[in-house]
């Protein structure tokens, strides 16, 4: 691995989503619409939106970043640039962790974005400090980009691979805490919850919200995510084969 | 002085028939010894199917090998196995005396898939410089690679605007990016008109002169005039492996095609193998 070489992947993605301003908008501001969304469903309801905030504020840049991760790495692979890439001197976590750079640069925006927005102007009660915050939100980007990396390689057109999120992403969702508290889940579903990634996150960002401090839980939680994603990179660069059949 | 230049002089793209008729025909660089390539035994399945069964050939340093024949015929699996990204099931394969895809190999071959492998959202010398910065070489290749396939005024174009023989040329110059030794090209010159397809033919000409290996493949048998040597391939099979010159002394024919067609009537008839 080359750091200049991981910084020209890096650099690439970014001018990639630069000119697609439509992309960029999407992933930047649609989480915040969402978020205000909710704030105005639970009008009354302050305690709720409370509750349920800091869960979504993981999850959004989580779904956003495995779409378009996934999709755009099925382009790659899709258009012969991957197969040029890996004709040349470029070994696989540089791709790889090019892309997982960029995507959590953007991602860091959307939590930046997202995080201002319902802290400051939508009064979301947070007791932790804001920029651990943020940091929940880019290691969930990170997961997802990760993840969608992962699954690229098994969808052959990017309709399939917009499919997978259904597959993927929504079971976390549903056994995330967000719906029933994890504790209370019946068995069985207490130990799916405990296997998947994005629970780890969302027990992270409640966390934040209920205590002052950084507890070690908090870091025990951030490494589980952090685990999942150097093992997800892992599966990822074994499914970039330089020669295919 | 460049063979092509020269033709350029006396006769039209594509009308090369009648140069070799009147003896007219140089080739004006000597057949090197040296084996750029050797392909020993080769076979490749794709799909459950033999694309080649068996395939022998030895490309020379500094000359420009064609690759004829008809779509489908196993082109560019061969040159895929080349460069390294094709899997194989036999024989052996050795590139600048390596085996084909060893990591040193990486910037010493230059490779140009069928489609434009390039990114459609960036200009032109974004896509370069990326390219480039993969490579690890200088902006200075970046003007050169530009300049070899006429793109300079289109550098700041978005490839995704240009014409499709625009894209093949983006496509092109990120293969020159360093100047590597070989340079494999899968159909370069297809949609571009005979101008620009000339002048094409001309830089490969005068890469070969400067040291370059080349192997172009096209299912166009015209282009045959721009070679130093032929690989005539059907079913995965090298029905010749020669000197075009000696291809029509050996067929007894005037043109490229109707050596062909020759060769593969004498092998068996015009059905599959």
């Amino acid at each position: 691995m080359k750091p200049a070489v991981t910084l020209a992947i890096t650099r690439r993605v970014l001018l990639q989503l630069r000119r697609d301003h439509r992309t960029l908008a999407l992933m930047l501001l649609v989480p915040c619409l969402l978020l205000t969304l909710l704030w105005w469903m639970f009008d009354r309801d302050e305690l709720t939106f409370d509750r349920v905030g800091p869960p979504l504020l993981a999850m959004f840049p989580f779904i956003v970043m495995f779409l378009v991760t996934s999709v755009t790495t099925l382009r790659e692979r899709s258009s012969g640039t991957l197969e040029r890439l890996l004709s040349m001197p470029m070994h696989k976590l540089d791709f790889l962790v090019g892309y997982a750079l960029a995507f959590g640069a953007v991602a860091l925006v959307q939590a930046l974005l997202a995080v201002g927005l319902t802290v400051g102007l939508l009064g979301l009660d947070i007791a932790g400090p804001l920029w651990a915050l943020a940091l929940v939100a880019v290691a969930d980007a990170v997961l997802g980009a990760a993840l969608g990396l992962f699954v690229s390689a098994f969808a052959e057109t990017e309709f399939q691979a917009v499919q997978f999120m259904p597959a993927l992403v929504i079971p976390q969702i549903l056994l995330c805490g967000l719906f029933v508290p994890r504790d209370l889940l019946p068995d069985g579903l207490d130990l799916a919850s405990d296997l998947l990634p994005l629970s780890y996150a969302v027990d992270a960002m409640q966390r934040l919200q209920a205590t002052a401090g950084l507890s070690a839980d908090f870091w025990s939680d951030i490494a589980v995510v952090t685990g999942f994603v150097v093992t997800t990179i892992g599966l990822g660069a074994a499914t970039l084969k330089r020669r295919t059949a | 002085m460049l063979r092509s230049d020269r033709w350029s002089e006396e006769t039209r793209d594509g009308y090369w028939t009648d140069l070799v008729l009147t003896g007219q025909q140089t080739v004006m660089r000597p057949a090197s010894a040296v084996a750029a390539v050797t392909v020993t035994s080769l076979r490749v399945d794709r799909g459950g199917r033999e694309v080649i069964p068996d395939l022998s050939t030895k490309l020379r340093a500094g000359q420009i090998t064609g690759l004829l024949g008809p779509s489908g015929c196993g082109k560019s699996t061969l040159m895929r196995v080349l460069v390294g990204v094709q899997r194989t099931h036999g024989g052996v394969v050795e590139v600048l005396g390596l085996p084909a895809g060893s990591p040193p190999l990486r910037r010493r071959v230059g490779y140009v898939t069928q489609a434009p492998s390039v990114y459609s959202d960036l200009t032109v010398k974004e896509n370069l410089r990326f390219f480039a910065g993969v490579l690890g070489v200088d902006r200075g290749s970046v003007e050169n690679a530009l300049e070899t396939v006429g793109l300079t005024g289109e550098a700041d174009d978005v490839v995704g605007q240009l014409s499709g023989g625009q894209r093949s040329r983006a496509s092109l110059a990120v293969a020159l990016l360093g100047a590597p030794d070989m340079l494999i090209l899968d159909e370069p010159t297809v949609g571009l008109d005979p101008v620009l397809r000339r002048q094409l033919w001309s830089t490969f000409s005068d890469l070969a002169s400067a040291g370059t290996t080349l192997l172009v493949s096209s299912h166009v048998m015209d282009e045959a005039a721009h070679c130093d040597r032929l690989l005539l391939m059907r079913d995965g099979v090298l029905v010749a492996d020669d000197e075009p010159r000696a291809l029509l002394a050996q067929t007894q024919t005037s043109d490229i095609e109707s050596a062909f067609l020759a060769l593969v009537e004498r092998d068996g008839g015009g059905g599959t193998r």
